[in-house]
């Protein structure tokens, strides 16, 4: 930054939609604009969000699918040949669609409803409205972003009908399983497919990310200083940095990847002998390097996938335990270590692959850091429950689910970022119940808790609080109980990834529990769809909401009307006093950002 | 920095209702993309030194790139041809930058001329680019194919060529994104836009994206024809 700037700065210092206060909502929208393509921030958000909801319930129903076979490996359901044909023939799931259900499930988990899902509709729908701004920085490279998504989404859908099925190499894409197109059916036009998908993925997350970061740090509003900023707004700024750093990486990786498939390249290949095809001539390449260049995106992407949860628990907690929350500053400053340690970890991933011991230790030192900044964050949360005026709102249940599955998945994690205890434990379903509960289950419970308190400022309708209440109760229990029983599993070594177990006589002793496991998997995802179900329903149905302000929140996007046109609130913009969360401050029940400082008021 | 620090105090920076960096959104959403391809080429280099230190031997770039066009059959000329290609580059760096500041004097000829300038500049790396590229392709180098031998003598794995055309490759497209962009600044510049918006930002915004392929050229040229 040097002299250059003072030339122009009048004109550039104030971002464009900060400068123009009257409010949008006059102009003539067409069904197209307004429903398709919109560039409302708020409208984004729920495109993300409904997307979202349609692949969780696809990826959901794949791991139901996969866990039927796991549960009930003799069984033979005949209704399975009506849905997937040739792939389950005579009523049984066949290898190759397992491995291509298992591997579809993680993908779409992972990226499509973790990542686009969670951060997508939250980012775009918090951001705006609790810095105080009539919208995103560029209202049309966030429309891009989604319209991204979809494409990613469409692509990845079509893989599943290609006549030799999506991809079926894992989640993780590892050659030479992905790079050699004989190396499997799957390996074929599925994972063409797969890659096309995922590269428009990150081009999506990449303009998503670029918009979230300019928006947060230059169109606050007067007086909303960073460190006045809700915490789920610092969640999502630290999200869309790791994202912005990370994928690309990745996207080079795939790059070398498309070589290696198409191009003749041995980027990734070296020394390989395929069944029927014979020697390949492909030499000096290291599969490896790939798992590294994965797995630099990949821990990162567990926090891309955290942090958005761990910012609106922080708020909910906060807000309906009516207390300020717990170390305010420590929350931000461990959100910063996580984001920095995310990038300094990916090793851990790799302890097993020949990996130098001595570099393993390092990465053990530096993962086991990470339980430093997280064991503040819950000491926090459950310092701010302390002494609580608690109302278990749907919102609160799932947030304070959130913090128990976080603790637990967490424990475990402890385990697994020791190298030596990973030479037992890597690949068996203990990594399986660990990723899953403090990963995957506990970042859904922290959408959820987004979704149940913010559903009233998306729909100006409430949810229905009984099924909520049936649908907290029944997925916490489930998620338990089916993530519980895995850690014996893999104790006892029993390897991920393998189709049939019952042939295996030292995991025979698992088929009860594994029949049990498949058993409330499916329960759970039958309440899903009691979820699902409510959230459209009450879309249209619900009760309407009377007040702006309708948890007694502080935040900023309370004080617009019940329902926002584009451009957010009528008239000025507000303007913030003070942080957001006043709770319970001198006998007050709450005091919004935008009220302004007593005379008499104690300072904080 | 200083200039800023100065007249403003730096507390009042973060306290919202404006840019803390004192630019628009435009401008900081391009330096946040830059940081993101620089880890992609980044990612790309580090795969390159990873797989070539751990190969057992490697090509001499002395010998590889030792022909310019036109030459004669067998000339010994190492990097030669690249030290022009790299020359050509920075200079249309150096006109950019003259683009940018003429912006900044709202001297509309002075960023055509420059705009110009940097456009032939780049179209002329490209060409460059593409004369190599078909000069190696000749010699039977491709993606797959490597007939140049290891400096010691020994044969040679495939991924000197693979590494050379991928990132090569990877940096000319961004080359020509540049290009394409600048085509854009200009047809804009003649159009009156930025005139009548009272600023050049947009020609300062492309000049950035320029200015970091070139860049990413100075560690491209490094690891491919210096080491």
């Amino acid at each position: 930054m040097s002299s250059t700037f003072s030339d122009h700065s009048s004109a550039t210092l104030v971002a464009p939609h900060l400068l123009d206060d009257t409010h949008h909502e006059h102009h003539h929208e067409t069904f197209i604009s307004k429903y398709v393509f919109s560039m409302d921030h708020k409208m984004i958000a729920k495109q993300f969000l409904v997307t979202g909801i349609f692949w969780a319930v696809l990826g959901g129903l794949m791991s139901v699918l996969f866990r039927l076979q796991l549960g009930y490996p003799d069984a033979s359901f005949p209704w399975l040949e009506d849905i997937l044909g040739k792939w389950a023939k005579g009523g049984h799931i066949t290898p190759e669609a397992y491995y291509a259900l298992v591997t579809t499930h993680g993908t779409v988990l992972v990226f499509f409803v973790l990542t686009a899902g969670l951060s997508g509709t939250f980012a775009n729908f918090l951001i705006p409205l609790q810095i105080g701004a009539r919208d995103m920085a560029s209202p049309f490279m966030n429309m891009l972003s989604f319209w991204f998504f979809f494409l990613a989404g469409l692509v990845m859908l079509s893989s599943i009908f290609v006549e030799t099925g999506p991809f079926s190499g894992g989640w993780t894409a590892y050659p030479p399983l992905s790079a050699l197109r004989e190396a499997s059916p799957g390996s074929k036009s599925g994972m063409d497919l797969w890659i096309i998908s995922m590269a428009l993925f990150v081009v999506s997350s990449l303009l998503g990310g670029l918009n979230y970061i300019a928006t947060v740090l230059n169109m606050r509003t007067k007086g909303m200083s960073m460190t006045r900023l809700p915490l789920t707004i610092w969640a999502l700024f630290f999200t869309a940095v790791l994202g912005v750093l990370s994928f690309p990486v990745l996207f080079s990786g795939f790059i070398l990847l498309i070589f290696d498939r198409n191009f003749g390249t041995s980027f990734y290949l070296s020394d390989i002998y395929v069944n029927g095809v014979g020697a390949l001539p492909n030499e000096g390449g290291s599969a490896i390097l790939y798992q590294h260049l994965f797995w630099f995106l990949g821990h990162p992407e567990v926090y891309i996938i955290l942090l958005p949860a761990m910012g609106m628990v922080s708020e909910i907690l906060s807000t309906n335990a009516r207390k300020p929350i717990f170390g305010y500053m420590a929350m931000i400053g461990s959100m910063f270590a996580i984001a920095i340690l995310a990038f300094l970890v990916w090793a851990h991933h790799m302890f097993v692959t020949g990996l130098n011991p001595f570099l393993g230790s390092i990465f053990v030192l530096l993962t086991l850091l990470i339980a430093v900044p997280s064991a503040i964050k819950v000491f926090n949360w459950l310092t701010t429950l302390w002494r609580g005026n608690i109302r278990f709102t749907p919102g609160m249940l799932f947030s304070i689910g959130f913090v128990s599955l976080f603790i637990s998945g967490g424990l475990t994690g402890i385990w697994l970022g020791n190298s030596a205890l990973d030479i037992h434990l890597h690949d068996t379903y203990f990594v399986i119940a660990h990723f899953h509960i403090v990963m995957g289950v506990a970042s859904m419970f922290g959408m959820f808790a987004g979704i149940y308190h913010w559903y009233p400022k998306m729909f100006g309708r409430y949810l229905n609080n009984t099924l909520a209440y049936i649908h907290f109760w029944i997925t916490f229990l489930g998620a338990y109980l089916i993530f519980w029983p895995m850690h014996y599993e893999g104790l006892a070594g029993m390897p991920r990834r393998y189709y049939d177990y019952s042939i295996w006589e030292s995991f025979k002793q698992f088929s009860d529990l594994n029949r049990f496991i498949s058993t409330v998997a499916m329960i759970v995802f039958a309440v899903q769809l009691l979820f699902i179900a409510n959230f459209f329903y009450s879309m249209f149905k619900g009760r309407k909401l009377l007040t702006q302000n309708p948890w007694n929140s502080n935040t900023l996007e309370w004080t617009t009307p019940i329902n926002p046109g584009h451009g957010n609130w009528e008239g000025d913009i507000p303007e913030v006093y003070r942080w957001a969360y006043d709770y319970g401050k001198d006998g007050t029940e709450f005091i919004s950002q935008v009220t302004p400082i007593g005379s008499s008021e104690s300072t904080h | 920095m200083a200039v800023i620090s100065t007249t403003l105090p730096s507390e009042k920076l973060w306290t919202g209702g404006k840019s803390p960096f004192n630019v628009e959104y435009g401008k900081l959403m391009m330096w946040y993309f830059l940081m993101s391809d620089a880890f992609t080429f980044g990612a790309f280099l580090i795969s390159y030194g990873t797989i070539r230190f751990s190969s057992n031997g490697w090509p001499d770039p002395n010998e590889v790139f030792r022909s310019f066009p036109l030459a004669p059959e067998g000339i010994h000329a190492p990097l030669v041809f690249v030290s022009i290609m790299t020359f050509i580059l920075i200079i249309s760096s150096v006109t950019m930058v003259l683009a940018v500041h003429e912006g900044h004097k709202m001297n509309k000829s002075g960023v055509v001329n420059n705009l110009i300038l940097t456009i032939i500049g780049g179209i002329a790396f490209l060409s460059c680019q593409a004369w190599e590229w078909s000069h190696l392709y000749s010699e039977g180098a491709w993606w797959g194919s490597n007939p140049f031998l290891n400096a010691d003598g020994s044969q040679s794995s495939t991924n000197f060529t693979n590494y050379f055309f991928t990132i090569t490759g990877f940096h000319g497209f961004h080359v020509l994104s540049g290009v394409v962009i600048n085509i854009v600044m200009l047809i804009m510049t003649l159009l009156d836009k930025f005139e009548q918006r009272g600023h050049y930002l947009m020609i300062e915004k492309a000049g950035l994206y320029w200015h970091f392929v070139d860049l990413v050229w100075v560690f491209v040229f490094t690891c491919f024809y210096l080491i």
